[in-house]
């Protein structure tokens, strides 16, 4: 029997404004609210827009050795994480296939949180904890915190009008703890839109009225996961269970160059990235751009002089270009190049394509 | 006076020529329509036929022949603005026109009241 979905603090406010509710990831969930899709979405390109994101999960690790510990479960080193940013990490299994991509922030020398995705927290939970040394601390704090995504070129204004003034903002990729509304905050420059903007976190019981009084401000307005996807997809950012599963490694998903494989550190799927044949690369993920807004999506065939060589991951309307866009695997032997022509198989039809550089979309602001 | 299928298409007959379109009901489910694929004129389609499909964000899905025909006249304005699905899907918004249609279908289509009994308005 299925699980019953698991509803977020928000669910009655996203109600309340018209949202339409949809499973993601075990969680009921909004796809949109009553403007639409294309409306959210262009509204976080030039305003500024809320997220619940309360489903994704955080984790806090911490002990003397926690960094260690760290640095081998994760692709990507802890040890040179400076205090108070945030880095992009990978948790990988012995076969450097992709449990999950997430955020590692570093609180302290000996103190981690760590942000996953929604549909693999279970799993992530059974992978680190045993991992662990016994004098590292590991802690789920997924259900008593509440994240918010505040994105938009604007975002910096709207957080100045609510009390943290730009000066005291975190830059890109760095963080801060504060107490702001009265409450426990923490507050990450970072984003999955590609537009300035800020991730944050608090104690779940304040989610209803932090909720109200960001959207009570001028130019915010609530978004939903239909223009969460189709921003991250103009960016060309992975979706884990699209772009990323167990099956994928970091490098064939475009990561390689932000591995370090250089021995001496050792991390649980290094030695496989590191050996000339288990770890080369098996399929590359390639941006596609299409000739009209008519869209391939996920699981659609890639062509090549009518021969499939790869399978769409994500496909949609891009509607800052309006155009279609998509992302797919191609198989390694075929050296695509920006301007190649493909076929994406739709069913009746097979839609021409170019492979195209990511992001698709070139103006975003997350780094202005 | 249109008639609507259980697959959520409306047609309308006047003069021997069926307009076709999709309801306000599915444009609305549907969300943000992004691209339609029309059908090529003079091609024939069955009732229960699938004649073409309309996109949004999410998802594409077919749209089926109400009635038998054949098309005549597409509806251009689609190309550039499918958001014109969204705002009129019963007015401005049809897809295409038929000709050569075979009107006993007609029998198997409900009446507007009888479609919104069926979606639960």
């Amino acid at each position: 029997m299925e699980e019953p979905l698991l509803n977020t603090p928000l669910v009655d406010y996203h109600v309340a404004l018209g949202a339409r509710m949809a499973p993601f990831a075990g969680w009921n969930m909004p796809v949109q609210y009553s403007e639409g899709i294309l409306a959210e979405h262009r509204h976080c390109r030039t305003a500024t827009s809320l997220f619940d994101i309360c489903h994704m999960g955080e984790f806090r690790v911490a002990g003397p050795q926690a960094a260690a510990d760290l640095d081998r479960i994760l692709a990507r080193s802890v040890l040179d994480q400076a205090l108070n940013t945030c880095r992009y990490n990978f948790l990988l299994n012995e076969q450097a296939g992709v449990l999950d991509d997430l955020i590692v922030y570093r609180f302290a020398e000996d103190e981690f949180f760590l942000v996953v995705n929604a549909g693999t927290r279970s799993h992530d939970v059974d992978w680190i904890q045993p991992r662990l040394s016994p004098s590292t601390s590991f802690e789920d704090e997924s259900d008593a915190i509440a994240k918010l995504d505040l994105q938009g070129p604007q975002s910096a204004a709207v957080l100045a009008e609510l009390g943290l003034s730009i000066d005291r903002q975190p830059a890109y990729y760095r963080f801060l703890t504060l107490t702001l509304w009265g409450l426990p905050l923490l507050i990450s420059r970072t984003g999955y839109t590609g537009e300035r903007g800020f991730e944050l976190y608090f104690p779940v019981a304040a989610a209803g009225q932090v909720w109200e009084t960001i959207l009570a401000t001028p130019g915010v307005k609530p978004a939903g996961l239909g223009a969460r996807d189709t921003l991250r997809l103009e960016m060309g950012f992975p979706l884990y269970g699209h772009e990323m599963d167990e099956t994928i490694t970091p490098v064939e998903a475009g990561f390689g160059a932000m591995l370090k494989l250089e021995k001496p550190r050792e991390f649980i799927g290094s030695e496989v990235l590191r050996d000339p044949v288990r770890g080369r690369p098996r399929r590359r993920l390639f941006g596609f751009r299409l000739e009209s807004r008519r869209a391939a999506r996920h699981g659609a065939a890639i062509l090549i002089d009518g021969r499939q060589v790869g399978v769409v991951t994500s496909g949609a309307v891009a509607p800052s270009l309006d155009i279609a866009v998509a992302m797919g695997y191609v198989d390694a032997e075929f050296d695509l190049k920006p301007g190649d022509a493909v076929g994406l198989d739709a069913g009746k039809t097979v839609l021409p394509a170019t492979v195209a550089n990511t992001p698709f979309y070139t103006a975003g602001t997350a780094r202005a | 006076m249109k008639y609507y299928a259980e697959t959520h298409e409306w047609v309308e007959i006047v003069d021997g020529i069926a307009t076709v379109g999709i309801t306000e009901f599915a444009a609305e489910e549907l969300g943000d329509l992004t691209y339609v694929e029309m059908p090529a004129i003079g091609a024939v389609f069955a009732a229960g036929e699938v004649f073409g499909s309309v996109e949004s964000v999410k998802a594409a899905s077919d749209i089926y022949a109400p009635l038998a025909g054949k098309v005549c006249e597409i509806n251009d304005a689609l190309e550039t603005n499918p958001e014109v699905l969204n705002e009129a899907a019963e007015g401005d918004g049809w897809i295409c026109r038929f000709s050569d249609v075979d009107q006993s279908g007609l029998s198997k289509l409900m009446s507007r009241e009888d479609y919104l009994k069926s979606i639960g308005k």
